[in-house]
């Protein structure tokens, strides 16, 4: 049972994505990737698109965007609100949490 | 298997239009999104919302559905009447989705045959990198403190030797590494699907989360623990037990202590570079007045303490 235990790597604060690492992630391509950035959606560091270096937090709103676009067939600008909106919806429960239910 | 029954699930009449029933799938498509629903039994809802749609939209899928019959109920045992599906001829149009766990064994019953999924790949000359998967694993928090263990079980696509696609099971025992995150992902180069021709592995990403826990909240790597106090311990100051994820500790309680002030042990968070910290909110405890010796405590301190709780509010 233990004879093959494998390990990876946590992506943390340490560690950045390219834009080939995200748009494989997210099984698209990379213009996809690029207009999600023109959009606001991601934020990387670098100036140009083979600098791109992508925080992993991109990877789970890339992946969120993805799946909103193809399941609810929002546009671009729809995904971009909706994912703001569903941030903003995270901060508020967090902060219910903490001030109420118990 | 049961019989699902795809009206029923989509709200609409059984003689409702192709609009009717596309405005209604939109709707409960955003509804249960598991991206914008905090229902638990969203994504289960989206698939079965989807799997309804998938036969409804479609004229010739419908068509056939509705030969069944509106004689069938919701989870009646159902099996399909042999060549049921005589004079029907379903074209592959539109069934894209390549996830073969995404539908319902009564689904797979209707339609599953008519339509093939399985790909042929393996193209002579064709290289492509494998896809990248993604799988969620659960832990409880002691684990993010020491570090676990856990055992994976994930459906693999692997080509047998016709050139058909079959789902294999695999598991793999990944390490959690202590100091983990909720919503934290591991990658793990090489273990997603495999290459086509000589193209690599594609990698998978595991994403942490943790367990409820009935002590603790975590906030990234603060963890936060709700500790009752006596009042005579928060008036008077006191040395108490408090539990923390590594092991109960000594928790000096100051004099004056008021009912949801934070205490910080610094350091006792999630374990990491730098750690998260510990916060104790302080709750009063109030002894019952359930003998006559309470009763007699409360009434001397009514007494002999000039107490008013509500001054703040001018009455």
């Amino acid at each position: 049972m233990n004879d093959n235990i494998v390990s990876g790597d946590v992506l943390d604060e340490t560690i950045t994505l390219t834009i080939r690492d995200l748009s494989r992630a997210c099984a698209s391509s990379a213009e996809w990737i690029i207009e999600l950035v023109e959009e606001g959606v991601l934020e990387p560091a670098g100036n140009s698109h083979g600098q791109w270096c992508f925080s992993a937090l991109s990877l789970h709103r890339a992946r969120r965007a993805r799946r909103l676009q193809q399941d609810l067939r929002l546009n671009l600008a729809g995904v971009a609100l909706a994912l703001d909106l569903l941030d903003e919806i995270d901060r508020l429960q967090e902060r219910l949490g903490r001030i109420g239910e118990r | 298997m049961d019989f699902r029954d795809y009206y029923q699930i989509m709200g609409v009449e059984r003689d409702a239009t192709q609009d009717q029933i596309k405005r209604a799938y939109r709707k409960l498509a955003r509804k249960y999104h598991p991206d914008v629903s905090k229902d638990p039994d969203a994504e289960a809802r989206f698939k079965e919302v989807g799997e309804a749609y998938e036969v409804l939209k479609d004229p010739e899928k419908r068509a056939a559905y509705d030969q069944l019959g509106a004689n069938w109920k919701a989870g009646q045992d159902f099996h399909p009447p042999p060549d049921w599906d005589a004079g029907f001829e379903f074209r592959g149009g539109g069934f894209t989705d390549s996830d073969s766990g995404a539908y319902s064994d009564f689904f797979e019953s209707l339609f599953g045959g008519g339509f093939s999924r399985a790909q042929t790949r393996g193209r002579r000359g064709f290289h492509a990198r494998g896809e990248d998967h993604h799988a969620k694993v659960l832990i409880d928090l002691e684990d993010a403190y020491q570090g676990a263990t856990r055992s994976i079980m994930l459906r693999v696509p692997e080509m047998d030797s016709q050139g058909h696609v079959i789902t294999r099971e695999r598991t793999l025992n990944v390490k959690i590494p202590k100091g983990v995150k909720q919503g934290q992902r591991i990658r793990l180069a090489g273990q997603g699907a495999p290459g086509i021709g000589e193209g690599q592995t594609g990698d998978l990403y595991l994403e942490i989360e943790f367990n409820p826990h009935n002590l603790y909240r975590v906030e990234g790597r603060d963890v936060y623990l709700d500790l009752p106090v006596a009042p005579w311990e928060a008036a008077l100051g006191a040395t108490v037990k408090a539990p923390t994820p590594e092991g109960a500790v000594d928790l000096k309680i100051p004099p004056g202590t008021t009912a949801g002030r934070n205490l910080r042990l610094k350091g006792r968070g999630i374990p990491g570079k730098p750690p998260g910290d510990l916060y104790v909110v302080i709750q009063l405890a109030l002894p019952p007045a359930d003998s006559e010796e309470a009763r007699q405590l409360y009434r001397d301190m009514a007494q002999k303490l000039a107490f008013n709780p509500r001054r703040q509010l001018g009455v």
